[in-house]
């Protein structure tokens, strides 16, 4: 029996009781994928909202609350949960690892948040509707004003945590301690490199952002006054402690993007990643410097000059890591041996408009003009190029790159082309024209608007459609991929691939790496 | 071997988690409140006590103190400055009233935050009796009158000539009904 090789277990009993990182990267792609479809419907109503001046299908507590679900869902269930079952898929094959350091604990940590997921959802139809504070749920928003299913938004946020930080504990143990003999830290691909220390800031940060709802769940429930200046408290306290974890988490956010591209990028130019050392160094600097940043997201709370001055300096140091990263993808296309298959396209695309995102990030560093900016259309458009140009570019990258390892079949390379215009158009059609409106003085969260700003409002409209659809041709072409795709068995799925999960075949068997291999 | 390893990095990493969580708690608030209470950052005022140099009233300066109220939302009291604004000098004791009348038909009690204009002027604007450092009980229908004795610090920067104390009102009729039970107890 020592010898018989197990596969999966048959039926849904494999899914549930699965400690398999295989099994639960694929859990955890396909519940990021729910939520990703969850949050961007909740981005239609606003948008459809949004198409004409004036109040036109929902009421304005509606779309409050579906600002707030859209950001906490796509945040939180839908670019988090993609990287961590990335992690999951990746990690092990990429280090030579057998399988996650702790593989009950990947279970536990998957199967929760759907039960987080689905108490976050149920506000939806709760008396006095779902959490209508917006995603950064500022404090006395959140607390004297919330509506009463704020408690189960509270736990909600406990649980997605503690998911989180096991996740993370699982991606430290098994990097720390599973990789194959040879497999120095230096060596690691990038993508590993990136998550090693995503982890670690997550490690750090989830605890304070637990720490923060605690606050709140105490101040509503047990008559503390963290939050409250009636009580002696101090509602800016609030945004200093959520922006101590929320700085980090936007670098969480991004980081995995950072490793999947410097992973691609290479493969299609034919050339090894430009600057590998600098691009570790890099990372490591972002993370750091992501913990002294937190304030300049409130620039206009009143802050001493000294304190301004400190924030907006630190900020635009991060300029400078980014700008290495930029430069070493753009250095390691220069002169290779280019092609454009769906992943590379992707991922061009994310360097350039990640590069758009961070020029916006560096004039909303500056406090000076930061206080014409805050609160506008300019935030939502910069921020929208760095997490959906960034984060969803990057993974939708990511699972053209890996799809057919992980299933041994090509997906369709005219969709697949076609998914990437069509989202590029969609998206830039969306984000660009709100900068305008963003500089001219829109203020976001808000479901009407000036008349002079309707027709760059009704563009970002239908643009924010034809992105959204753009993803069921996604989710149709990785669903007839896996059904019935083209097969293919070479291991190298590409031919300038490097790395250990090029390696093993095609498609990855269940289990992988028994006997670790050697490193070189 | 490799089982020992794993455990070892779960350990420490499980500190870790523990750690920050209680860093929160034990750090950033306290910090928090430290850091604002030293820079006099959202009308905290210092704890120090402050000796009153009768003395010094410096009779060169003159300093517009200006006197605002707002009503926290659901704060139906009226509440206001009697004196709106007056001209001090520094280390001179002066007294001001603010009233306030409870126009609901509940008994209520109320709780005065006060903030300043420029923020840096609260650590030299120094309170020796004020409305503000306890809660105010009014019956329903009842009014008052609110005093407050202050100092304006000798060493107040010479480029501040005018502060604005903005008092914000606050219903905390909840919040004292749930201490008062929790001493009673």
């Amino acid at each position: 029996m020592g010898e018989h090789h197990h596969g999966p277990a048959q039926g849904l009993t494999r899914w549930i009781f699965t400690t398999n990182h295989k099994d639960i990267g694929t859990l955890y792609l396909w519940f990021s994928f729910a939520m990703f479809i969850l949050g961007g419907s909740f981005a239609m109503i606003i948008r459809a909202e949004l198409f004409q001046p004036g109040m036109q299908l929902v009421r304005p507590e509606f779309f409050n609350q579906m600002t707030t679900m859209h950001g906490l869902v796509m945040v939180f269930g839908a670019i988090m949960p993609a990287f961590v079952g990335l992690a999951n898929w990746m990690v092990p094959l990429m280090i030579g690892a057998p399988d996650m350091a702790l593989p009950r604990m990947n279970n536990l940590s998957f199967w929760i948040l759907p039960f987080a997921f689905a108490m976050l959802a149920s506000t939806l139809f709760m008396d006095g509707g779902a959490p209508n504070f917006g995603w950064t749920f500022y404090a006395p928003l959140s607390t004297t004003y919330a509506p009463k299913s704020v408690t189960f938004f509270i736990f909600a946020i406990h649980i997605m945590g503690a998911s989180s930080i096991m996740g993370s504990i699982n991606i430290v143990a098994t990097i720390i301690n599973l990789r194959a003999p040879g497999m120095t830290y230096m060596k690691m691909p990038l993508f590993v490199w990136t998550w090693f220390i995503t982890a670690f800031l997550l490690i750090a940060v989830m605890p304070v952002l637990a720490g923060a709802v605690t606050m709140m769940l105490m101040d509503i429930h047990f008559g503390t006054s963290f939050f409250s200046a009636a009580g002696g408290g101090d509602p800016v306290l609030f945004q200093h402690v959520f922006w101590f974890f929320g700085h980090p988490e936007v670098y969480i956010i991004i980081l995995p993007g950072f490793g999947v591209v410097s992973q691609i990028i290479p493969t299609f130019a034919r050339k090894p990643l430009f600057g590998y050392d600098s691009m570790v160094y890099a990372t490591a600097s972002i993370a750091f410097l992501s913990f002294i940043v937190w304030a300049h997201h409130m620039y206009t709370v009143g802050m001493p000059i000294a304190g301004e001055l400190f924030f907006m300096y630190a900020t635009l140091l991060i300029a400078v890591p980014t700008g290495v990263k930029v430069f070493n993808w753009i250095t390691t296309m220069f002169r290779g041996s280019m092609t454009f298959e769906t992943p590379m396209l992707f991922s061009i695309a994310f360097v350039f408009l990640f590069t758009v995102g961070g020029l916006s990030g560096v004039m909303l560093a500056m406090a000076p003009v930061d206080f014409q900016y805050q609160d506008t259309y300019f935030v939502v458009a910069h921020f929208h190029y760095t997490m959906v140009a960034g984060a969803i570019f990057s993974m939708s990258a990511a699972v053209y790159y890996w799809l057919p390892k992980w299933t041994g079949r090509m997906y369709s390379e005219v969709m697949g082309k076609t998914h990437f215009w069509v989202s590029f158009v969609g998206f830039n059609l969306t984000f660009f024209p709100q900068h305008f409106v963003g500089l001219a003085g829109m203020p976001r969260r808000i479901p009407d608007y000036a008349l002079q700003f309707a027709d760059f409002n009704m563009m970002s409209s239908i643009g924010a459609f034809i992105y959204g659809s753009s993803q069921i041709l996604f989710l149709f072409n990785v669903i007839r991929t896996v059904t019935s795709g083209r097969k293919i068995s070479d291991p190298k799925v590409w031919e300038g691939a490097q790395g250990l999960e090029w390696t093993v075949p095609t498609p990855a068997p269940y289990h992988t790496f028994s006997t670790p291999p050697e490193v070189k | 071997m490799a089982d020992k390893a794993i455990a070892k990095t779960v350990g420490k990493l499980l500190v870790l988690v523990v750690a920050m969580f209680a860093f929160v708690f034990v750090v950033m608030v306290p910090l928090y409140n430290t850091l604002c209470e030293a820079l006099g950052l959202n009308g905290k005022y210092n704890g120090k006590q402050y000796e009153v140099v009768k003395a010094k009233v410096d009779q060169s300066r003159v300093i517009n103190v200006h006197f605002v109220a707002t009503n926290a939302e659901g704060m139906p009291w009226e509440f206001g400055p009697v004196t709106t604004s007056i001209k001090v000098h520094p280390g001179a004791v002066n007294n001001i009233e603010y009233f306030a009348k409870n126009v609901t038909a509940n008994d209520m009690v109320a709780q005065a935050v006060p903030s300043f204009v420029p923020s840096r002027a609260a650590q030299y604007f120094h309170k020796t009796e004020c409305f503000c450092f306890r809660r105010q009980p009014l019956k329903a229908g009842a009014e008052t009158k609110l005093p407050m004795q202050f100092i304006v610090d000798q060493d107040l920067p010479a480029d501040i000539t005018t502060i604005t104390l903005s008092y914000a009102l606050f219903d905390v009729t909840a919040m004292d009904k749930a201490d008062k039970a929790v001493t009673q107890r």
